[in-house]
């Protein structure tokens, strides 16, 4: 169904606990909103005033932590002190959203070695897809995929773009540890694990690209809005890198 | 100025006041899980409050001092030190914590701070992700923490004001802002009595004892920020209260959003402890975190003379 253009410039919010504050700019996961919440984003993160913490996008909403001691004290209530902050600064969020739409995010592409002791979950996931090993790699390096969100462990990507073939049930038993660089796929999502940790999904590949980095100002290889492309290469190649 | 961790007691990290402003990056908070008891503790060796100490959890390290120093114990009472007092210690001298009598979680500031590499703003730990503190970890036998030389005296003789002080108990009743799906749960999260369980850790607390059901059955929700202190409601309805090291975004349920103030109290909890949980208001809420910052500000200012 259609939505009108004020239900789509529509920002509803709510608080977070007594420190933070939520504004939907949409529900469910719709790729429309995403420059949106790019665009809300940018604009708040940009000289954050004394008070405001942190601003995190995923999805369809943006939170804005604050510490309500820092805010003026004698203005009015903390919770609509942060309410007016973000209307005044989404003030140009149409022409700020349609910049994003137009730059469209980076186009990142991951280099991925497919399956072997770098993808252990590969045969399995071709086995319950019903398709050949090399049809699963071929379909996953093909697709085109859009960051929805970062979040579960720095850096992690929830990538959206899966094609439904691919789409495959998590492991019954997560794994303790999943080595950092794993290429997953969990039920219709694929992401990176950025660190080892434990993790569920199936694991096809492995990158030997860094998507966490915590000496950088910008820890995070990828951002919310990014496009995707994975790129198969052979295992000399992973060994090879850096 | 260095000190020798003779034993790392059961989860001894070093923690600051977090790292601020990386949850984009989908970097937790983290920091302490009683950031009142963390600043208090600092005050009490004339730290900053931002200073980096050694959170203690159920048992206590043991520690040599390689120089005459300060030190101070916020939070739950642990054998072998006095809380909320500071403590002169010479150079040589041993500290064994040893069990936690009140309380779950000990902040111990020693004077200058523990001196580990700031990463990403911050000098906490993330065990999970192996981020900053000492090597990413906890605390293991035989490590040596730097500390930092200062000469720091206690002039006079001098005591916290005990009203300003928590009490922990077994059973406690923590307050709560609703969450966004709160009605989704009737009133349940009100009217139960949880058990805290085992499994609990820096990332979360999760409940035992009763369940929360969703009325009208389960909406599959979006991810969205979630926080410290978010008590999300996963589907076999054991509640999760998120604590310090929270992942960033989360996608179950919220029920409520324990108040900044209480949650202290929460971290304070021992596993099997038990805890209720009633509703106020934001504003209430907002009042109450005010108030505690014109105390703690107060102390700053009181404390100021009683150091040379």
């Amino acid at each position: 169904m259609e939505r009108s253009a004020a239900d789509k410039r529509r920002m509803t919010f709510s608080a977070l606990g007594d420190t933070a504050v939520v504004v939907a700019l949409g529900s469910g996961i719709d790729e429309a909103v995403l420059p949106r919440v790019r665009a809300l984003a940018h604009l708040l993160g940009a000289n954050r005033p004394a008070g405001i913490m942190d601003v995190v996008p995923a999805y369809a909403t943006v939170t804005v932590f604050y510490e309500p001691g820092r805010l003026a004290a004698n203005g009015p209530r903390p919770y609509e002190q942060v309410c007016r902050f973000i209307i005044d600064r989404a003030r140009h969020l149409d022409s700020e959203a349609k910049k994003k739409t137009a730059t469209a995010g980076r186009v990142m592409e991951i280099p991925v070695s497919y399956g072997g002791e770098y993808g252990p979950d590969l045969s399995e996931v071709a086995r319950h897809c019903g398709l050949p090993v090399t049809e699963v790699m071929t379909l996953h390096a093909k697709a085109d995929y859009l960051v929805h969100a970062i979040g579960f462990a720095p850096g992690f990507p929830y990538l959206g773009g899966l094609p439904a073939k691919l789409s495959t049930p998590r492991r019954p038993t997560p794994r303790g540890s999943v080595p950092a660089g794993s290429v997953g796929i969990g039920g219709a999502q694929t992401g990176v694990y950025p660190l080892s940790t434990p993790g569920g999904w199936q694991i096809i590949g492995r990158t030997p690209l860094a998507l966490f980095r915590p000496g950088l100002a910008e820890p995070a290889l990828l951002r919310v809005g990014d496009k995707v492309k994975f790129r198969a290469i052979a295992p000399e190649e992973f060994a090879r890198w850096k | 100025m260095e000190i020798s961790v003779i034993r790392g007691g059961m989860l001894t990290t070093v923690q600051d006041l977090g790292r601020v402003g990386h949850r984009s990056a989908g970097v937790p908070l983290g920091g302490p899980m009683d950031p009142f008891a963390l600043r208090m503790a600092n005050l009490l060796v004339g730290n900053a409050a931002d200073a980096a100490v050694l959170e203690c959890t159920l048992l206590g390290p043991e520690l040599l001092f390689s120089a005459d120093t300060l030190i101070a114990l916020g939070g739950a009472e642990f054998e072998g030190l006095a809380a909320w007092q500071p403590k002169v210690v010479s150079a040589g001298s041993r500290l064994k914590l040893g069990a936690a009598r009140k309380g779950c979680r000990g902040y111990l500031a020693v004077a200058g701070g523990i001196d580990v590499p700031v990463v990403l703003g911050s000098r906490c730990t993330y065990v999970r992700a192996g981020l900053g503190g000492f090597q990413g970890r906890a605390l293991r036998d035989g490590d040596v923490l730097p500390g930092v030389d200062v000469a720091r005296r206690l002039q006079n003789h001098w005591q916290i004001d005990p009203r300003i002080l928590p009490g922990y108990a077994e059973a406690g009743t923590v307050r709560v802002v609703r969450g966004a799906q709160l009605d989704e749960f009737g009133g349940a999260l009100f009217a139960a009595e949880f058990k805290i369980l085992p499994q609990s850790d820096r990332m979360g607390i999760r409940l035992g004892g009763a369940k929360l059901t969703r009325i009208g059955g389960a909406t599959e929700l979006v991810s969205s920020a979630v926080a410290p202190g978010t008590v999300q409601v996963p589907p076999d309805g054991q509640p999760i209260v998120l604590m310090a090291d929270a992942q960033t975004l989360g996608g179950y349920p919220q029920a409520a959003q324990v108040i900044s103030v209480d949650l202290p109290l929460m971290a304070q909890l021992q596993p099997g402890g038990r805890v209720k949980f009633t509703e106020v208001t934001l504003e209430q809420a907002q009042k109450l975190a005010y108030d505690r910052e014109h105390v703690l500000a107060l102390l700053h200012e009181g404390l100021a003379q009683k150091f040379q």
